[in-house]
């Protein structure tokens, strides 16, 4: 035991515990629930049934009655651990209830019923997981449209963002021409006009140029970023010279310079920004809420939306299609947390 | 990163592949485009190229950010629910007219556009509580996880996770831990408790409000403050345990004044995200009850989008406030940044 403490209580440097690591610990153990907690939460509720969702208190795992087919009847019946009147407990169906008095069912012998109140007996569960949240809404509503939206918005626009982003930082890092720094100074300029300060103005444009209710409407007005330009060109910039005067002297057009030479050579750069749009663009909310008002244009966060404000909500559903969301995030995150996180605290940006 | 070489060797064969596979179109884009750019290069000359390869992106920031910038200004100053600027007619400066008009600016009750008044004071409650108490816990758990802590990657990626969760999940999360059965209300009633309907109160409404965005954000500004943390040279550190400093003058002697640039960044930061809340608030409490949690930027788009009317000028004229609220603090956060990079 003493040789445990010991290495519990070890740390580099000093040798004593000190009330600030107690502390530092406990308010991690602490971090841990609260930030983890109500994800989990999410995943477990998402896997019970209608019934299991309204039960109060609930239970932490998703359990179900469980149902048996007797001979008989027509439907399974659920089954229930019932005292008899003369104290013997045993598995009974119900076949239905009237009442305080529920008719039961002795599910291998057919023929015996008993009538028992309702208070003799208790539900028997089991751990199952209800996968039809999962599968009723690709069938039932949108979903699958709401999930290729957002595919496409979210893929097009990247796309979209890197080529004219790079193309401009390109154009700001290797070339020295008039008018360069006005360029820049416009560029972050624009960083000081947010989409929420504009947005009567851009639906304008927008439904000018015919693209209300269409992809496009969403992809293109934020394709043009002024963080992407200036990540791309702060990273173009290291780039040697001596290079670009190399591949100029072997006659490469300067198309053919910036997509063989200086592309291939930001690439971690390139990285980056992708993995900040693909996040923008998936959880992108308010600018596709206001273009988007047909259900089949919907994307997944403005479809996430709509379900959540109907009369009846349908929470079985909410949280698994929440879940669903949440996924491709959490991929993102689990593979690539190391980029984004360095990401952010060399560039100040989310 | 814990694996073997082997299966390192594998991942990466594998992922070279998945690379070469989704490369090939974006290298045929490239080709396709190599034929116009020279013939476009020989006709304007190589030193016009940099406004070639300058001009989508200047397009898109002129149809989208440019011109737009400037018709908010127009639409502020016409009336009526037209769209098209054409069809509508020239108020002046009626729509600014009508948002000020207060009897006193102190009560939003005495304006005659109190939803637009009543916004700016929940913004503005919002933003005390939530910048205060989200800088607060940033800098405490910046300053834990910046000790030597085991496992210390792992944790913080805990509290960096909610960051990349959208605000519609984020609110979803929430709104269902919150409900009448939700499990924070079983958990009250275990302890004895009775429940609590939390979105029928306007305190509680703004309390999860608060607490549900400084959940959702509070790693961003916690990883700011973490790499300025590291910046602090470590022989300082060192010195001060030489001569037997005490650890809280240590912090208030050399790590708060030394992170102070980098908190300054994060404050200015987060007032500029707060004054444009909209997206989780309105997903967890849809603004209410009533107005209680209704905020600048839900007006706007009430105003112009959602209203039997949309009043187009006058959610333009709010935008333009807005807008002038938002300059001042990026102006700050420029000056901030400046001042952190050049110390």
């Amino acid at each position: 035991m003493g040789k445990l403490a010991q290495m519990m209580t070890a740390r580099r440097g000093r040798g004593r515990l000190h009330w600030t690591d107690v502390f530092s610990y406990v308010y991690l153990a602490f971090g841990v629930v609260l930030m983890f907690g109500p994800v989990v939460w999410l995943v477990l509720s998402s896997f019970k049934t209608p019934a299991g969702l309204v039960e109060f208190p609930p239970t932490f795992l998703p359990l179900s009655q469980i149902e048996v087919e007797v001979e008989g009847h027509r439907k399974p019946l659920p089954l229930y651990r019932t005292t008899l009147e003369d104290g013997t407990v045993r598995d009974l169906a119900q076949i239905r209830r009237i009442g305080i008095v529920s008719q039961m069912v002795d599910p291998e012998n057919p023929d015996q019923t008993y009538k028992v109140p309702i208070d003799q007996r208790e539900e028997i569960r089991e751990f199952r997981l209800a996968l039809e949240n999962y599968s009723d809404p690709l069938e039932r509503f949108n979903f699958l449209k709401y999930l290729s939206n957002s595919v496409i918005v979210t893929v097009v626009a990247t796309a979209v963002t890197l080529l004219i982003n790079s193309m401009a930082a390109y154009g700001l890092a290797i070339y020295q021409f008039r008018g360069r720094n006005a360029i820049m100074v416009f560029v972050i300029g624009t960083l000081l006009i947010p989409i929420t300060v504009i947005l009567v103005p851009v639906y304008l444009v927008v439904t000018q140029l015919g693209m209300i209710n269409s992809l496009w409407a969403v992809i293109l007005p934020g394709a043009a970023t002024p963080t992407g330009v200036f990540l791309l060109r702060q990273y173009m910039l290291t780039i040697p010279k001596d290079l670009i005067e190399a591949a100029r002297m072997d006659k490469a057009s300067e198309w053919q310079i910036y997509s063989r030479v200086v592309l291939p050579l930001a690439t971690p750069a390139i990285a980056v920004l992708a993995i900040f749009s693909i996040m923008w663009r998936w959880n992108d909310f308010l600018w596709p809420l206001i273009v988007l008002n047909r259900s089949e244009v919907y994307t997944l966060q403005v479809g996430l939306n709509a379900f959540q404000g109907e009369l009846d909500v349908q929470w079985h559903y909410i949280l698994a299609m929440t879940v669903v969301t949440l996924i491709p995030v959490t991929l993102v995150f689990a593979f690539l947390q190391r980029f984004i996180t360095t990401g952010i605290a060399n560039a100040g940006m989310k | 990163m814990a694996q073997t070489d082997h299966a390192e060797h594998d991942t990466s064969s594998l992922s070279d592949r998945l690379t070469a596979l989704a490369a090939w179109p974006v290298h045929l884009v490239f080709r396709l485009l190599e034929w116009p750019f020279a013939a476009l290069q020989r006709l304007v000359g190589i030193r016009r190229m940099p406004w070639l390869f300058l001009a989508p992106n200047l397009v898109f920031f002129g149809l989208f950010v440019v011109i737009p910038l400037f018709i908010n200004f127009a639409f502020s100053l016409t009336g009526g629910t037209q769209l098209f600027l054409s069809d509508r007619p020239f108020v002046g400066t009626e729509q600014y007219g009508f948002l000020l008009d207060c009897e006193t600016f102190g009560d939003p009750v005495t304006c005659r556009e109190d939803r637009f008044w009543k916004g700016i004071y929940n913004t503005a409650t919002f933003i005390f509580f939530q910048v205060s108490f989200m800088v607060l816990f940033s800098l405490i758990t910046a300053l834990i996880l910046n000790r030597e802590i085991r496992g210390r990657g792992f944790f913080r990626a805990v509290f960096f996770f909610p960051v990349l969760l959208s605000p519609v999940v984020v609110a979803l999360i929430w709104k269902w831990i919150l409900l009448r059965d939700g499990i924070l209300n079983a958990f009250l009633v275990s302890i004895g408790l009775d429940k609590i309907l939390f979105f029928v109160s306007p305190e509680w409404s703004m309390f999860w409000a608060i607490f549900v965005s400084i959940w959702a954000h509070m790693g961003f500004y916690t990883l700011i403050l973490l790499a300025g943390l590291q910046a602090i040279p470590p022989d300082l550190y060192e010195a001060a345990e030489m001569d037997g400093t005490r650890p809280e003058r240590v912090f208030w002697r050399i790590t708060l004044p030394l992170l102070w640039p980098n908190l300054l960044v994060v404050v200015v930061l987060a007032l500029i995200k707060g004054v444009q809340i909209f997206d989780e608030v309105f997903v967890l409490t849809g603004g209410g009850p009533g107005t209680a949690t209704q905020f600048i930027v839900q007006y706007i788009y009430n105003t112009g989008f959602t209203d039997q009317v949309q009043n187009f000028g006058l959610a333009a004229a709010a935008s333009v406030v807005l807008g002038v609220v938002l300059f001042f603090l990026t102006m700050a956060q420029l000056a901030a940044t400046r001042r952190r990079d050049d110390g």
